[in-house]
């Protein structure tokens, strides 16, 4: 099985936030939620750069460590989803997560949390593939119809990578040899405890 | 003549310095210059240990790219607070069930003389009440989100347990303002007559008479024992709810190492409190003969009250016929 990851080539990233609107699109994201976004570095410096950022699904994921209810779940692809069935939006996760990826959306009066919602890598829910009760709670399953997601598929630059980690790995590392530099894989020590060697 | 010389070295320069310029790029390529992650986590200083930028959405908050740091706190949420909650508890209840082991009931050594003296009046119960099912419904839903994955998931299932927390939730958000109402109203009613003194030293040395059959170190209303639960309530009450605001408004509280602070202090306090409610729950029922009427009915037997309370009783008593008025906290 593959071990699914995200790899952003900040040297590429245009900032064009097409990535942050496909997702919204594709998945029908809850108001104010944002499950990708486009964070830019040394904003207006010599070596500004932009990285696209949603959940890394972690190795060890933290959120899951921390869930006082159990509801993550890794699927085998290494896919760090979460039951909302199960999720009483207590906020831990998003104490514990290093990118700021679960968000909640506002459900009721004196601004309560929502079941948590956070980016699926396409790949939907623990309910059974592509049903509507999925694709209402989670979105889109790109990946039980053997596709990537769709931030990356449709990104300009090719600037955000989705694929087997080894595989977008050396992706990588050729652009990286090729032109001579790169700013590396952006939340990939902080996620996976390991380094690509750039 | 002059012009056109003029012109011929002007056109020189230009086409010097654009000839020359493809040459400077192709040793130094400015796009080289790119910030790498390596140099941004090693300018990350203690205070402000994120990398950050700029975002375009409202959300200014989701400028910060990576925190590395808040997964110090799920090895701390998962695993530390977990246990130290379970010892808290686990050991209360150990440590009390031993201590009744060897000490057995502590009865009346006088036996029940009959007469009533009235000790906690309708507010006194009320206030006290209030903040005692409150609390446990408060202990019991905060316990399980720290423990009842480990405890309670494992036997009933994932579904149910999520309900249950669910509810859990909701009746800890809801019920802790009435936790709080009555935190200030037993604060208000009882603390001129927990304020330390004297009497509180000897009745420790004595060990508060709980150890030996028979020993009853004077007190007057409170004893050391009580004025110990009294502020331990009233601190531990006043740091939950602190935290416990805090966590209810996250947005108020600031960054999420605000609010893993908050959590941790709020799960440390709620241990500790919890294990001394527990001791307090067990000498006022089955731990001691005659206690629970201090609370239930609000009437105490005299010779309990003389043996516990000696003080008190001499202070009611020297009161000119003004039984009545026992409930309220004497100046």
């Amino acid at each position: 099985m593959a071990r699914m990851k995200f790899l952003c080539d900040a040297d590429r990233c245009i900032e064009c936030n097409a990535c942050v609107t496909a997702c919204k699109n594709e998945h029908e994201v809850p108001w104010g939620i944002n499950r990708r976004r486009v964070v830019t570095l040394n904003d207006g410096l010599p070596g500004e750069r932009s990285v696209s950022m949603a959940c890394m699904h972690c190795t060890d994921a933290p959120c899951a460590a921390v869930c006082p209810v159990d509801c993550f779940y890794t699927t085998d692809d290494a896919v760090v989803l979460h039951n909302k069935d199960t999720c009483i939006g207590c906020g831990y996760c998003s104490y514990a997560c290093p990118f700021g990826a679960p968000q909640y959306p506002q459900t009721a009066n004196f601004g309560t949390r929502g079941k948590m919602d956070k980016c699926t890598y396409c790949s939907g829910g623990p309910e059974p593939d592509m049903s509507q009760a999925e694709y209402v709670k989670y979105g889109a399953n790109r990946l039980a119809e053997g596709k990537l997601p769709l931030c990356a598929e449709m990104c300009s630059t090719k600037a955000l990578l989705a694929g087997d980690g080894d595989i977008i790995a050396d992706i990588y590392r050729e652009r990286v040899v090729t032109r001579g530099y790169g700013s590396g894989a952006w939340g990939w020590r902080t996620a996976y405890g390991e380094t690509v060697t750039v | 003549m002059r012009y056109f010389s003029q012109f011929m070295v002007a056109l020189a320069v230009v086409v010097f310095v654009g000839h020359a310029a493809p040459d400077a790029q192709a040793q130094v390529n400015p796009t080289e210059r790119s910030v790498t992650e390596e140099s941004m986590f090693e300018a990350l200083t203690g205070d402000s240990n994120a990398v950050s930028g700029r975002v375009s959405i409202p959300d200014r908050g989701a400028g910060n790219l990576i925190k590395p740091d808040n997964k110090s706190w799920a090895a701390l949420q998962g695993s530390t607070l977990q246990t130290l909650s379970i010892v808290a508890v686990v050991g209360m209840i150990a440590l009390l069930t031993l201590f009744y082991l060897v000490r057995g009931r502590i009865r009346v050594d006088a036996g029940f003389s009959g007469r009533k003296i009235l000790r906690f009046g309708t507010i006194d119960r009320f206030a006290h009440w209030t903040l005692a099912g409150t609390f446990i419904v408060l202990a019991i839903t905060g316990l399980n989100l720290i423990i009842g994955r480990t405890v309670i998931l494992p036997i009933i299932g994932e579904g149910a347990f999520g309900t249950l927390t669910a509810f859990g939730k909701i009746a800890h958000n809801y019920l802790a303002w009435p936790f709080m109402l009555a935190l200030v109203l037993v604060f208000v009613l009882w603390v001129l007559e927990n304020i330390p003194n004297k009497l509180d030293l000897e009745w420790i040395k004595q060990g508060g008479g709980l150890l030996k059959k028979g020993v009853h170190p004077p007190a007057k209303k409170f004893n050391a024992g009580q004025k110990v639960i009294f502020w331990s309530v009233i601190l531990g009450g006043a740091g939950l709810s602190f935290t416990g605001f805090m966590l209810l408004f996250p947005a108020v509280a600031g960054t999420p190492a605000d609010w893993q602070m908050y959590q941790t202090i709020h799960a440390l306090v709620a241990a500790g409190l919890s294990a001394i409610i527990i001791a307090h729950i067990y000498i006022g029922s089955v731990g001691m003969e005659g206690a629970f009427d201090a609370m239930g009915s609000g009437e105490v037997d005299e010779n309990w009250a003389k043996e516990h309370h000696a003080l008190w009783v001499e202070e009611e008593k020297a009161k000119p016929a003004k039984e009545s008025a026992l409930s309220t906290p004497a100046e």
